[in-house]
């Protein structure tokens, strides 16, 4: 659905009399599969929103190419907005505008007939349980009733692809997860969505597919389950008394499926395996042999974090 | 067609969400006839006009050209709040026409002038100003093309600085030579040889003097139709320009 080749983007900014060049966009290969939930995941300035730009014909790339749905980005950009929706991340709705005249507009800029634009805009309303508030200015909207109408606009004249910058940047847990739910709906409508997001947890939950990037470029891409995977295997946190911890460390060091053993300094053991679900029975039923008693067990799996962490020696969080 | 068609949406668009804010209306209509009303009655003994009448012929096109040039110019504090909003972002990913981006509002702007130089002329034709028609709607020619110049420079400079801390004093510094220069307010018959020689090079100037032949009854002065020519170019490169940036990165 989108695949691109080597996508180039450097800005000037000016910082007192010096002019410097930042390159926002390093060289950018990413291929989308038609029908996935595509995540762009990184922190804020890794040029992940510049990149989802170009691809909607906003700005135009220093070099690379691209092939959007079919049509060539560089050669045919009129085709790609065609095909494309997109809703950018400061919000796109008039504050004296209503949610209906905003949706029939835009579906009329796509060169939508008015009585379609009409419907269309009714059922767009109908899906995204705006029909109430259809005719109230956009300004009386809270912040999860706002979003619902952007990510609408971006859909009105059903696009392949929809390109939804931070969709859930600044919403409320509840609204969060619907708007979830929403962009899972888009998908099983048979549409293929580009996200982006600074969130470990929206990338792990709702991308079928995610890249990692980091300053203007792709250090990882994968299913979650994959990137998380390759970086390691699982962590199991074993609790014991201070005084219990030598002869378990004892007994388990040395069994095949461990892979590494760290003792802890109040007591315990930490265990790094391949495959946490299988090893701990067996830890289990080793300590359980040697007369140990166990105060606790924990799996740890890596997260995302941790696969940003490998790849850019920081971690999201604090960057 | 597809580009009469998109500017119409925009212009349709415009022009309603103008409506609903009816104090702009009011506005747009009390100013000028402030000046109408507070300041023309200075005009006849300044002038030394024979007439009232004589005095408004003189007073009532520069205030109309006035109004064309700051209507315009002050238009694109409009257009940075649209593009905070998103808007415009939002259109430039549709294959809607760029220059109907910027004319749909432009032609707005010119409908809006029209309707308060409407209402000032027949205000003033209850102080007894009496100006044919076919001129007057010549005059009129004439003022939608200024405005259409100076909203469409005003909207492209918008979306070059993007912020009205910039465009505000950038429009008034703009303005006032402008003004000062065109004889907008008192004719520059009373200007002394080099104010006249830099005014020669103000296109404002030679847009109000052929606004002024026209109210004058003077159809045949050369005033008009250079007027008219320097006017129709400005607005066609200024409409040009505009569109550019319509089309362009806009961040």
């Amino acid at each position: 659905m989108i695949e691109t080749r080597g996508l180039r983007k450097s800005f000037r900014s000016r910082a007192g009399r010096e002019t410097k060049t930042v390159d926002a966009v390093r060289g950018v290969n990413l291929e989308v599969a038609e029908g996935e939930i595509f995540g762009f995941l990184g922190p804020n300035g890794a040029g992940k929103t510049t990149t989802l730009r170009m691809l909607a014909t906003l700005i135009e790339p220093d070099g690379g190419d691209a092939t959007i749905a079919g049509a060539d980005l560089r050669k045919d950009p009129a085709e790609v907005r065609r095909r494309i929706g997109y809703v950018p991340q400061g919000g796109s709705t008039w504050d004296e505008s209503t949610a209906r005249e905003e949706l029939v507009l835009h579906a009329r800029m796509y060169g939508i007939g008015k009585a379609d634009a009409q419907r269309r805009a009714a059922r767009a309303l109908d899906a995204f349980q705006l029909t109430e508030y259809a005719d109230r200015k956009c300004k009386t909207y809270s912040g999860g009733q706002r979003r619902r109408v952007e990510i609408a606009l971006g859909i009105i004249h059903e696009p392949k692809i929809v390109f939804l910058d931070e969709p859930t940047t600044g919403l409320d847990p509840q609204s969060r997860a619907h708007m979830w739910d929403e962009i899972r709906r888009l998908r099983s409508d048979g549409m293929t969505v580009f996200i982006t997001t600074h969130y470990l947890d929206e990338a792990d939950a709702l991308c079928d597919r995610i890249a990692i990037m980091d300053n203007g470029e792709i250090v990882a891409e994968g299913t979650p389950g994959e990137l998380k995977r390759e970086i390691s295997g699982d962590v199991v946190l074993v609790g014991l008394d201070l005084a219990a911890t030598p002869q378990a460390a004892q007994s388990l060091d040395g069994e095949a499926y461990v892979n590494k053993l760290e003792t802890v300094d109040e007591g315990g053991l930490r265990l790094y395996v391949d495959e946490g679900a299988t090893a701990i029975p067996q830890v289990l039923r080793r300590l359980d042999h040697a007369g140990l008693e166990l105060r606790s067990i924990e799996l740890h799996r890596p997260s995302l974090d941790d696969v940003f962490l490998t790849k850019t020696g920081r971690s999201l969080r604090e960057s | 067609m597809k580009f009469a068609r998109d500017t119409w949406l925009i212009f349709q668009r415009q022009t309603q969400l103008l409506l609903r804010n009816p104090v702009w209306v009011f506005v747009g209509v009390f100013q000028p006839v402030m000046y109408l009303l507070l300041f023309a009655p200075l005009l006849k003994p300044a002038l030394n006009a024979p007439t009232q009448a004589a005095a408004y012929k003189i007073f009532v096109p520069g205030l109309l050209v006035l109004l064309a040039i700051f209507g315009g110019l002050f238009q694109g504090f409009g257009l940075i709040a649209e593009l905070r909003a998103g808007v415009i972002e939002r259109s430039r990913v549709t294959p809607i026409s760029r220059l109907a981006l910027l004319l749909g509002r432009s032609l707005r702007d010119v409908v809006s002038l029209l309707v308060q130089a409407v209402i000032i002329t027949l205000l003033a034709l209850l102080f007894d100003l009496r100006v044919f028609i076919g001129d007057l709607l010549l005059a009129y020619l004439l003022l939608a093309l200024i405005a259409l110049m100076t909203s469409a420079v005003s909207y492209g400079v918008a979306l070059k600085v993007k912020s009205e801390d910039a465009l505000a004093p950038l429009m008034n510094t703009v303005a006032q030579p402008v003004l000062l220069l065109s004889g907008i307010l008192l004719p520059l018959t009373f200007a002394p040889g080099w104010l006249q020689g830099i005014a020669n090079w103000n296109p404002f100037s030679w847009a109000v003097d052929g606004t002024r032949a026209l109210f004058a009854g003077d159809l045949g002065s050369d005033r008009v139709w250079q007027g008219l020519t320097i006017t129709a170019v400005l607005a066609a490169l200024g409409v040009y320009w505009a569109a550019r940036q319509f089309a362009r990165s806009v961040r």
